[in-house]
């Protein structure tokens, strides 16, 4: 088992405020592993998309007024590992394969690109997505900063 | 607050220089702002200055090309300056220099 140095949970509306507040937050718990500029800004940004996606698609059959929440939760593990877990309790999503590829996106209208998974498996090591329709999804990233 | 986007004109080149993040929550402004410049001024050249952007997710990438498709209603091309190693990183990943009336220079 790889000892933990650190580990948080954060509940936070699915607003699109709290984009920027998940990128702080997740800046200043990972400090402590002195990650290099390359390294904090591919996770900021994988956190972001990730984020993103829970305002932009999860809820978006929620009635107006209700606001579902994103749930982040991550850890830092021995010797220079970190793992960030996000979900949502919102629609899920049908064809996890098919979400994946670069391009695809249910939302074009809004000027998404469908470049949302791709960035985040190429910005960390490894991306594990899971999502029941009308559940939810979870999107698992891990990444090795350089010792 | 200090002003988002900030505009100058050169003959037929039309810049905008972003300052700020660009992500889901910021994008709307920046592209209606540009948008509005785009559609009165009509210019044959759109420069984005990427120099006084701290940081971008794939908003960027949809609002980079969402510009590329107004422009070229008007017959302009778009050219990418000022972006960083981290921005250029994300740029180049999405293969968006292909777009054919994009160019890209660091
Ligand atoms: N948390 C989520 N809940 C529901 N659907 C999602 C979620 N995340 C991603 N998706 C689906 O996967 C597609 C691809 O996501 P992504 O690669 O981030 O591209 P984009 O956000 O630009 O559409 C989305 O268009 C959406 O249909
Ligand atoms: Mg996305």
């Amino acid at each position: 088992m790889k000892r933990i140095i650190n580990e948080m949970k954060l509940r936070l509306p699915a607003v699109s405020v709290n984009e920027a507040v998940s990128r702080s937050v997740i800046s200043a718990f990972m400090a402590e592993l002195n990650p290099t500029v390359e390294e904090l800004g591919d996770i900021r940004c994988a956190v972001s998309e990730a984020v993103t996606n829970c305002i932009v698609h999860a809820y978006r059959d929620l009635p107006e007024g209700k606001v579902g929440y994103i749930y982040i939760s991550a850890r830092l593990y021995e010797p220079r590992e970190i793992s960030v877990e996000i979900s949502d309790n919102g629609c899920g999503i049908e064809d996890v394969e098919q979400a994946r590829r670069p391009a695809f996106t249910t939302d074009s209208l809004g000027e998404r690109c469908g470049m949302g998974f791709l960035v985040m498996e190429s910005f960390t090591d490894s991306l594990k997505v899971k999502s029941t329709p009308g559940k939810g999804t979870s999107v698992l990233m891990r990444k090795n900063l350089k010792p | 607050m200090q002003d988002d986007v900030i505009f100058s004109r050169a003959a037929g080149t039309l810049s905008a220089k972003i300052q700020c993040e660009i992500d889901h929550h910021t994008s709307r402004r920046i592209r209606e702002r540009i948008d509005e410049r785009l559609i009165s001024e009509r210019p044959s050249i759109l420069v984005l200055d990427f120099s006084g952007v701290t940081f971008m997710d794939s908003s960027g990438l949809g609002l980079i090309l969402g510009r590329c498709e107004r422009a070229d209603v008007i017959g302009a091309s778009v050219r990418l300056t000022g972006l960083s190693d981290t921005l250029y990183k994300l740029v180049h990943l999405c293969g968006i220099e292909r777009v054919k009336n994009l160019s890209v220079r660091c």
